[in-house]
């Protein structure tokens, strides 16, 4: 990882040892996981070609399959797995840097991100990756086992829409609706989508990265007068740790 | 005027729910409105209910009364700016909002906090468990009619509010939480207050059962009341107290791994077969008993060294993604990060609730209760607004 201008800058500041550690995500050593290694050679038989990416990493189980085997690998789960309860379901719009954000962020490097921007505008994907714009994803647990499972699909980036999981999981509805709301995502087979949150006359979708936050279009985050500075920010180079 | 497609839909279902009443009961049907603001809505949750006579034909639960928008609000702060948000998602519940977060970023960071910082971490988080649940055993009986109990709750939270300021500086919005470890250590003579607190709250626990478990009205309004199966709660995605209530013996304090303290003490998860009101009540009563257990232990055992560790002046978190949930007080509480290992906050932070779950199944449940009922289900079902909105 090159940080170029801000590890210069702490390690003047601080002690030896207090360097910033190494991303815990480029030396992880594969160990086997004797509880969640089965469940990905299971899902490999039960949905073949239709299991994109697999990992097994931060004591839990990421998969990613098309949009297209996104009811199926639910039903999988549910039926042949005993993954009985849903946590949440949601979305993730990949397009990068914000530039709303960043503009009124004092301390913005723009450097190190576009590191991680590909040709398309969008930014790395996840554990397990992806090809398209937004994704949406869920989160089951298999009480029995003491198990999760964060399940990933790649929705096309113009008219993402997906097929609904509330014939599976009652529990899925509102999160659909949210994800409708929020992101534009259209649930085919949902029993009635509509707002949840935001007024029915809203328009747009919010947790888009597009979708300006109107408070800092307005005024400029943090506020020079009232906000004082962050520990550690441009203005001040001086403060060694935070302790 | 316009009318909304969410108006007509309404309007439609009413249509249809008189048509099927008068059909067979020839009576009128009514809409009541409950809330948004009605002392058992913890807030401002509005609930829409069609009614036959006494009984409801269906619920409509309308929430975004007080909805903040968080998640998007996140993209625009740093990491350290981000638990004084957090703070106020399940307002009772202050302290055990920050932790999976911080928990979360420290998996992405690759940091670990020191093993003091990690048992004050939980001891405060019982701490705000009790808080939490405590009043809730106190407001329960208020929905029912009965006044006195939420005088004492309030009572004896009051000493767990002044133990948290006292060490936190904030009795509601703690803040306390830091990547790699606390802000500062415990004021001295901190622990033996504490201890003192806790048999108080112990007492109070005590208090509360004479005073409504062995209720015999108590036990007629709640026993039988808003029964949810396993398998319709699992369903639900219920979680906490709702669900271990109704059988499933499932915590995520012991069930997921977790840096905190909890595998290195001695309690008990307790579950209840029955499902209904009185289950969740009574389970609930046992946890906060279990959680002041919790508190003892882990004062006897807190170790001496460091509460936080080396850490840079500039958090810069590395490209990735991580999940942590734990076991608050209203249920299981998440964190989805995912950084882009820029300099500011996350790229995308899902931020999962208990009591959003935990209020969808509110339509299925009020079918074909009563009006009092509505009450007791939804004092039962124990949620707050600020965790269903955001």
């Amino acid at each position: 990882m090159s940080d170029t201008g801000a590890t210069s800058l702490e390690g003047e500041a601080t002690e030896p040892e207090a360097t910033e550690p190494e991303p815990a995500a480029e030396a992880v050593p594969q160990e086997p996981d004797p509880l969640r290694d089965p469940l990905v050679q299971a899902l490999e038989v039960d949905l073949g070609a239709d299991l994109l990416t697999s990992a097994v990493e931060r004591n839990d189980v990421w998969v990613r399959v098309p949009a297209a085997a996104w009811f199926r690998a639910v039903e999988v789960l549910k039926t042949r797995h005993d993954f009985d309860y849903i946590c949440f379901l949601s979305g993730i719009d990949w397009k990068a840097a914000p530039d709303f954000a960043s503009r009124n962020e004092r301390t913005f490097d723009p450097a190190p991100l576009e590191e991680g921007v590909a040709a398309d505008g969008l930014i790395e994907r996840g554990i397990t990756g992806g090809d398209t714009r937004f994704q949406v994803l869920v989160r089951l647990y298999s009480i029995e086992r003491r198990l999760g499972i964060t399940l990933k699909a790649d929705l096309d980036s113009v008219a993402p829409s997906v097929q609904s999981i509330v014939p599976l999981y009652r529990g899925a509805d509102w999160h659909e609706r949210e994800a409708w709301e929020m992101f534009g995502f259209d649930f085919i087979g949902h029993p009635g989508l509509r707002h949840l949150y935001l007024p029915s006359e809203f328009e747009g979708h919010p947790m888009r990265k597009d979708f300006p936050l109107l408070a800092r279009e307005v005024k400029p985050w943090p506020g020079l007068v009232d906000v004082e500075p962050l520990p550690g920010g441009d203005d001040e180079p001086e403060v060694s740790e935070v302790s | 005027m316009t009318v909304t497609e969410h108006q007509q839909s309404t309007y439609i279902a009413g249509q249809a729910a008189d048509a099927r009443i008068r059909f067979e009961l020839e009576t009128e049907g009514m809409t009541l409105n409950l809330g948004p603001q009605h002392p058992a809505t913890h807030g401002t949750l509005r609930i829409v209910v069609r009614l036959d006579g006494e009984q409801v034909v269906w619920a409509d639960p309308v929430c975004g009364y007080m909805h903040r928008g968080y998640e998007k609000l996140v993209e625009v702060r740093k990491y350290q700016q981000i638990t004084t948000l957090v703070n106020r998602i399940d307002w009772l519940g202050h302290f055990a909002n920050e932790v999976p977060f911080i928990l979360a970023v420290e998996d992405l960071y690759g940091v670990e906090a020191p093993p003091r910082a990690q048992w004050i971490r939980t001891i405060f988080f019982e701490m705000a468990r009790i808080a939490n649940l405590g009043l809730f055993l106190g407001d329960m009986g208020v929905q029912l009619g009965a006044l006195t109990p939420v005088f004492f709750a309030f009572r004896d939270r009051e000493h767990v509010l002044n133990l948290m300021e006292s060490a936190t500086g904030g009795r509601f919005h703690p803040n306390f939480d830091r990547v790699g470890g606390l802000k500062e250590d415990l004021p001295k003579g901190w622990v033996d207050e504490c201890r003192t607190v806790m048999k108080r709250q112990r007492d109070f626990c005590d208090e509360m059962e004479e005073l409504l478990v062995g209720n015999e009205i108590f036990q007629k309004r709640t026993r039988g009341i808003g029964v949810i199966p396993r398998q319709i709660g699992l369903d639900y995605g219920l979680s906490g107290a709702n669900i271990r209530a109704s059988g499933v013996d499932w915590d995520l304090r012991r069930d997921s791994p977790s840096p905190l303290a909890w595998k290195e003490v001695d309690w008990k998860v307790w579950t209840h077969p029955d499902g209904d009101a009185f289950a969740r009540y009574w389970v609930r009563l046992q946890e906060v008993r279990e959680a002041t257990k919790i508190v003892d232990q882990l004062l006897d055992g807190l170790p001496s060294g460091p509460i936080m560790a080396k850490m840079p002046a500039r958090l810069r978190v590395p490209r990735g993604e991580a999940w942590v949930s734990t076991e608050n007080p209203l249920g299981e509480m998440g964190y989805y990060v995912v950084s882009d290992g820029g300099p500011g906050g996350p790229f995308r932070c899902k931020i999962r609730t208990p009591s959003f779950n935990n209020i969808h199944i509110v339509p299925w449940l009020l079918k074909g209760v009563y009006v009092p009922d509505i009450i007791t289900i939804l004092a039962s079902l124990y949620f707050i607004l600020g965790d269903i909105d955001r």
